[in-house]
């Protein structure tokens, strides 16, 4: 045992996945440690924030200000508050009028600026222009001048005073900056917020631990009915032999996701929590497990050391126990770890179609993904709702994957390098 | 094991241990029937060293595992001192068992290699009802019965049986049946796995292991110097049946059957030319 | 003396475990097969005349590794060829080797006639597959197999009938020495017979011109070889022709080894069969001194400490002890 143990974590394979496995089991238990809360409180309001950090403006305003003059922090803000969009617009302003636009930076805000002055004129109607589109030109060219003149200019806060009338308090210049340790309310939303406004993150870390127990619940009840059947097949054989595999060929030929979706579809939305869809899942998918350690039992059965066993008088559960299950713990090991894996996966097309856990309880890493559908993250650029849920599927896969695989090579001879 | 010559012993008015009428065993059906084993009669009988010789195919495994109750025959009958053996039930089976116990081919998959030998020796002296003894004389049994086989027993504890060679693993498969003490021992070629040495070696303990708990051996094998070296009677089988059986001595220097004079002259021997000369290549 | 076909002199090899300690299983080996001649090494298992026979055919893979000596085939030296060249250029036509599972060796999918094919284009690759046949029905006819045998897949032949064919199979580019390595051990005694006949014809009729056999049943060496040799522990303990073998042992070791010999003949039941006691040392740290005094009788202090030299005695004989010859005659000789 030791021995195996010691084989086992001399395999390069199982290691890397033990360790990806390990470092996302670690952050599923220490992450809601820092940062404690209901993942599906909805922090938000409006969908899909940007990943950030986020300042309260208001505790902003009543922070204690210092002054620093720093020499880009012009072009800074202006290059923030350009656009890409009107960029692209002055430029085509620019062709439109037959400016030379060879030698032009668009990255460099103030040239930019310059040129605008030059060639902008309110009243010309280049040729072929819609008068929305010079229009939309006569805003952009209101907002320019603004931001334009923003030097030496400021803001003022205004509070009502004893009378009720505004009397200004605060004069925010833009050379004024305040600490963000001493602003009261700063977030960071590392992976933004999703469509209902809540923390991605928080989410994405809980769904990981639903999911995760959702395959180890899919795959323990997989495990041992297929265990079960394909001892009992294997070892008691005959007529119980040719029952059990008759239903396992009739389980087989049925596509086990069209049972999954049945299955799940008449068991009906308000009845399906997590463990309910971990079950099911399991339940359709031990055949391959039933099969296989059917034909282990099979070549172990008539080996000489089970015959002597026999004739030692023992029981069949002790025979089962001691001389057939130890020979094919290692099988049934790998074989458990490739239908977490296989239930992690099932869960997460299963709530993609719609068929997953209630959406109201805990979040699922299917169920992510199917909310990011529903409200487009994918088609209006919010990739931080779906592309690290699937990321955090495939390792959760490829790390299970590679331990089976070292398991493999450990336990099977053959195959090792 | 004494240093005088072996006598042919008479076993014929010994009482009978294990005997079978008829006993047959077929395989498949229809157009596919293949008979196995084709009503054989034999009396094995208490204390005698039977040999049942016999090429691959012959069906001497298969007849071995009808005597041990493992399989079923398909016909005829097989009496257990003189009375029919009745293993219809799991616990009948289990009582038969008592008194008959198997040491196999192949030593690697002899033992159950996820089991120490403590646990498999002790396991023997709870079969026989040693469950309530102290540890020290659990102990004392264990070390006496590696001893008979030249183990040492305190060299063995915590080991498990793959760290031991085939010929210490068959000794040990030996200790077991010392320890069992059964009625019968059913030995299928248990030295054709280890080489000649360690063969000497068992086939001497196994001589030892009969005279000490006084049971019958019935020794399974293909080679018929063997037989003739170590049995007291000589059963030779060909397709399922028993050609020819009698004493040791009277078979090996003088047989009848065709069979075993062709099984005797195609064994090399040191004192007689081999004759090569009759071997028909495109038989 | 005739021209010596395979010689082999002071040959050292070893395996590395998977936990890289060295095991040395052929420890300076050195004897010489004239042409015509047929040499038996015996020994328990475990005693490294498997992997002698390994490292006789020059093509090296892990975990067996070359340390020195020379492997001499018919004057070409092949030891430290490089193993590529060695399947190429050696490999069948010079050294044909048949372990023990041969007949396992067979790829199911495939004739047989494909594989002599396959041998002799190794060799000669533009040979045309009409003359091949004819040749491979030729060798077959003459080695008494059956010429349907060629079209047939290894699965439709029986266990005797496939080590035959393997046999005749490696030896058809007529190699200069045959390495059998327990050919007829997994073989019932008839089959074991037909092996041993067609061998012996290979050497009668010249296809092969000497042949080094290898197994533990004493009784089928002495009836197949001319000389007989005992290795123990990686080291060859005693040579001698298999009369002198078998009738007049030297060695400790070989006395004890000739005491297991069991045949169906009158007297086998009245020989007392002993057995020599304890195991064979670890060859990863081999005794200093003899490798055989752990389970002498008559070992000496002397044993443990002292290397033992081969030593040649009467006509081509040789063993290895400290006694004199005939001091070890007398001692069993009163046994």
């Amino acid at each position: 045992m030791k021995n195996t143990l010691r084989q086992v974590f001399h395999s390069s394979k199982f290691v890397a996945g033990f360790i990806i496995f390990v470092a996302i089991l670690l952050l599923m238990i220490i992450y809601p440690l820092i940062n404690p809360g209901n993942p599906l409180q909805q922090i938000g309001v409006g969908t899909f924030a940007k990943p950030g950090t986020y300042v309260s403006l208001y505790d902003a305003t009543k922070a204690p200000v210092s002054t620093f003059r720093l020499p880009d922090a012009a072009e800074k803000r202006l290059g923030t508050s350009l656009s890409e969009e009107d960029k692209a617009a002055m430029v085509e302003w620019f062709e439109a009028v037959g400016a030379d636009i060879s030698d032009l930076d668009t990255n460099d805000t103030e040239k930019m600026l310059e040129m605008w002055d030059e060639y902008y004129d309110p009243s010309a109607k280049p040729k072929g222009m819609i008068r929305a589109k010079i229009l939309y030109y006569g805003r952009l060219d209101k907002s320019l001048k603004e931001m334009g003149s923003g030097d030496g200019d400021s803001i003022s806060i205004a509070e009502p005073n004893e009378e009720g009338v505004l009397e200004e308090t605060k004069k925010i210049l833009d050379t004024d900056y305040v600490n963000t340790k001493e602003v009261a309310n700063v977030k960071t939303l590392p992976l933004g917020t999703d469509n209902f406004g809540r923390d991605v993150l928080k989410e994405l870390v809980s769904a990981t631990g639903t999911s995760i127990r959702i395959g180890l619940i899919a795959g323990i009840v997989a495990t041992l009915i297929g265990l079960t059947l394909g001892l009992l097949a294997g070892y008691v054989g005959g007529f119980l032999d040719d029952i059990i595999m008759f239903v396992t060929n009739i389980f087989t030929v049925i596509p086990g996701f069209v049972l999954l979706i049945l299955i799940s579809y008449s068991i009906g939305q308000e009845q399906r929590g997590a463990a309910v869809v971990a079950i099911v899942i399991g339940f359709t998918s031990w055949t391959w497990t039933a099969r296989s350690v059917r034909s282990q039992v099979i070549s172990l059965r008539n080996r000489d050391h089970v015959n002597l066993s026999k004739l030692s008088g023992h029981s069949l559960v002790r025979i089962v126990l001691t001389d057939i299950l130890p020979y094919i713990a290692s099988y049934v090991v790998m074989a458990f770890i490739l239908q977490v894996s296989s239930g992690i996966l099932s869960e997460a097309q299963l709530s993609l179609l719609g068929l997953g856990p209630k959406t109201t309880e805990v979040p699922t890493l299917g169920l992510m993904m199917n909310w990011a559908m529903l409200y487009s993250a994918h088609t209006n650029g919010s990739w931080w709702a779906y592309f690290p849920v699937i990321l955090t599927i495939t390792l959760i896969s490829f790390s299970l994957n590679l331990m089976n695989t070292g398991l493999d090579q450990v336990f099977n001879p053959t195959l090792r390098d | 094991m004494s240093d005088q010559v072996r006598e042919q012993k008479d076993f014929t008015n010994a009482p009978l241990c294990l005997s079978g009428k008829g006993v047959t065993k077929i395989f498949g059906f229809g157009n596919k029937k293949t008979v196995a084993v084709d009503h054989v009669d034999f009396e094995f009988h208490e204390g005698e060293f039977v040999s049942i010789v016999g090429e691959s195919g012959s069906g001497k495994t298969t007849l071995s595992k009808m005597l041990l109750g493992l399989s079923n025959a398909t016909e005829g009958e097989i009496f257990f001192q003189g009375k029919p053996r009745d293993i219809s039930s799991g616990r009948k089976k289990r009582e038969y068992w008592k008194g008959i116990q198997a040491i196999f081919q192949d030593p690697f998959s002899s033992f159950n290699t996820f089991q120490k030998i403590d646990t498999v020796l002790l396991d023997c002296i709870h079969m026989r009802g040693g469950k309530n003894l102290s540890k020290e004389e659990k102990f004392n049994m264990m070390t006496e019965a590696c001893h008979f086989v030249n183990l040492e027993f305190k060299e063995l504890t915590n080991k498990y049986p793959f760290e031991l060679s085939g010929g210490q693993m068959q000794r040990l498969m030996i200790a077991r049946i010392f320890l069992l003490k059964p009625k019968i021992l059913l030995a299928d070629e248990p030295t054709s796995m280890v080489d000649a040495c360690s063969r000497a070696t068992i086939l001497d303990m196994l001589l030892n292991l009969r005279d000490e708990i006084g049971m019958t051996v019935i020794f399974i094998t293909h080679d018929i110097g063997l037989a003739y070296y170590i049995s007291d009677t000589v059963y030779i089988m060909e397709h399922g049946k028993f050609v020819e059986y009698g004493k040791a001595d009277e078979v090996i220097l003088n047989p009848k059957a065709a069979y075993t004079k062709r099984l005797i002259s195609d064994v090399p021997k040191i004192h007689e030319e081999w004759d090569l000369s009759t071997v028909d290549l495109m038989a | 003396m005739g021209k010596a076909m395979l010689e082999v002199k002071n040959l050292k090899t070893k395996y590395i475990t998977r936990f890289h300690e060295d095991v040395y299983a052929v420890d300076g080996v050195s004897f010489t097969i004239e042409e015509g001649k047929s040499l038996g090494i015996a020994g328990e298992s475990g005693c490294g005349k498997s992997t002698l026979a390994l490292s006789m055919m020059g093509y090296y893979f892990a975990p067996l590794h070359y340390i020195s000596g020379d492997i001499i085939i018919d004057g070409k030296n092949i030891s430290g060829m490089d193993p590529d060249t060695v399947r190429k250029t050696i490999l069948g036509t010079e050294i044909a080797y048949i372990p023990q599972a041969a007949m396992n060796a067979l790829n199911p999918t495939q004739k047989i006639i494909r594989f002599i094919e396959d041998v002799v284009h190794a060799h000669d690759p533009k040979k045309d597959k009409k003359e091949i046949r004819e040749m491979a029905e030729k060798r077959f006819a003459e080695l008494g197999l059956p010429a349907e045998a060629l079209n047939k897949h290894a699965v439709e032949l029986s266990g005797g009938m496939k080590q035959r064919t393997v046999i005749a199979v490696s030896t058809i580019l007529n190699p200069k020495v045959l390495i059998a390595d327990e050919p007829s051990s997994a073989l019932d005694v008839t089959s074991q017979k037909m092996v041993i006949k067609m061998m012996r014809e290979l050497m009668e009729k010249g296809y092969i011109k000497s042949m080094l056999f290898i197994t533990h049943e004493l009784p089928l060496l002495y009836n197949v070889t001319d000389d007989i040799m005992v290795m123990y522990a990686g080291q060859l303990v005693e040579k001698g022709s298999a009369e002198q073998m078998v009738f007049d042992p030297v060695h400790p070791y070989s006395h004890g080894l000739m005491k297991s010999i069991l045949v169906p003949e009158e007297g086998t039941r009245g020989q007392k069969l002993t057995a020599i006691p304890g195991a064979p040392p670890n060859l990863k740290r081999p005794p200093d001194g003899c490798r055989f005094a752990a389970r002498c009788k008559y070992a000496k202090p002397e044993c443990r400490y002292s290397a033992i030299p081969e030593r040649e005695f009467e006509e081509n004989r040789m063993y290895r002890c400290l006694m004199g010859v005939d001091e070890l005659r007398e001692v069993y000789g009163n046994e």
